[in-house]
């Protein structure tokens, strides 16, 4: 074992739920106004998956009032309170960036079937 | 390098540094010396690895043999004993430490990467992209001042980095937990001292990682 995985591996996180890119997810983000702590609720595609271990990231794009909005969190951060995975997505590529460019139907992730 | 997170989720660049445990080698006094100080080793050797002279100084001392051996200026040196060991945990979390070390060699660099001169336009028609340009005026003086600054052999020198933020420390480990870079390439050797800044004298030898 790495040294740097030993001082890593006391700030991973293993409460995170299993997701990839396609799925939708509701991302539960501590926000500290002043002093007050409250949680905000992100929701939309994961569109990347990104590095590994404690500098992994990952990407999330909704369209709030018209307007693409993308923010990317690192899957380990302690501001995160909670993962949900929402729906599953069938999608045949690792990054989605070609959402960006569509709108409406087009910028539809088909749901992944049971299997 | 790697990182942690803080409390509030902000991500913190760290280096880890694996310190000591380091021995006191030799006490320098004022009446003997001239001045105090800690002779400080780090990293065993084989005896047999060693010179003559390297062997009387550890033999003289019934000491265990110490590859890397550092200076270190100490206000009061009865505080220390011959064989002590020193390690982490003189150091705690918020702690301010500058580390020495040899930094990584560039070979023979330009002004650009030497000394950070501007350089020419890439394109446009342009001659001039990364030369030095003038390096003095005409018949008067007639040659070159010196100290001039050129190019050639850059990096491979002693550096400090001053004024580092301990962000943690493992004792179980030997390791530190440094806010940011320090000099040198993976597996260097380092000094590691407290911060000039805050006015205090201590120290010891280490070594770096990643």
């Amino acid at each position: 074992m790495q040294k740097t995985d030993i001082v890593e591996s006391e700030y991973l996180r293993d409460d995170i739920p299993d997701f990839r890119p396609g799925d939708t997810v509701k991302v539960h983000v501590r926000v500290v106004e002043g002093n007050r702590e409250r949680v905000q609720v992100f929701q939309g595609v994961v569109i990347a998956r990104k590095g590994g271990g404690l500098r992994e990231t990952f990407t999330v794009r909704k369209v709030s009032f018209g307007v693409g909005v993308e923010r990317t969190f690192p899957v380990h951060s302690p501001i995160i309170s909670k993962i949900e995975v929402v729906t599953q997505g069938r999608v045949r590529r690792a990054k989605l960036y070609y959402l960006r460019d569509r709108v409406g139907k087009s910028a539809r992730i088909k749901e992944k079937r049971r299997t | 390098m790697t990182q942690v997170f803080a409390e509030d989720g902000k991500v913190i660049p760290v280096t880890l540094v694996e310190a000591g445990p380091c021995l006191v080698t030799q006490i320098k006094t004022v009446e003997k010396e001239g001045y105090d100080a800690l002779q400080l080793g780090f990293g065993e050797v084989k005896e047999k690895k060693l010179n003559g002279p390297q062997r009387g100084h550890f033999r003289s001392k019934d000491l265990e043999p110490r590859r890397h051996l550092a200076e270190v200026r100490v206000q009061n040196p009865s505080d220390y004993r011959l064989g002590q060991e020193i390690t982490v945990e003189m150091f705690s979390k918020g702690d301010r430490v500058d580390i020495t070390g040899r930094s990584r060699g560039k070979g023979y660099a330009g002004v650009i990467k030497r000394h950070n001169f501007g350089g020419g336009p890439g394109s446009h028609g342009a001659h001039f992209h990364r030369a030095p340009g003038a390096i003095g005026a005409c018949a008067t003086p007639s040659r070159v001042f010196k100290g001039s600054r050129m190019p050639g052999r850059m990096g491979g020198e002693r550096v400090t980095a001053l004024n580092l933020e301990i962000v943690d420390v493992k004792p179980e480990r030997n390791l530190l937990l440094v806010k940011g870079s320090v000099p040198g390439p993976d597996g260097g050797i380092l000094l590691i001292r407290e911060s000039i800044k805050t006015r205090k004298k201590a120290g010891k030898k280490a070594h770096v990682l990643t």
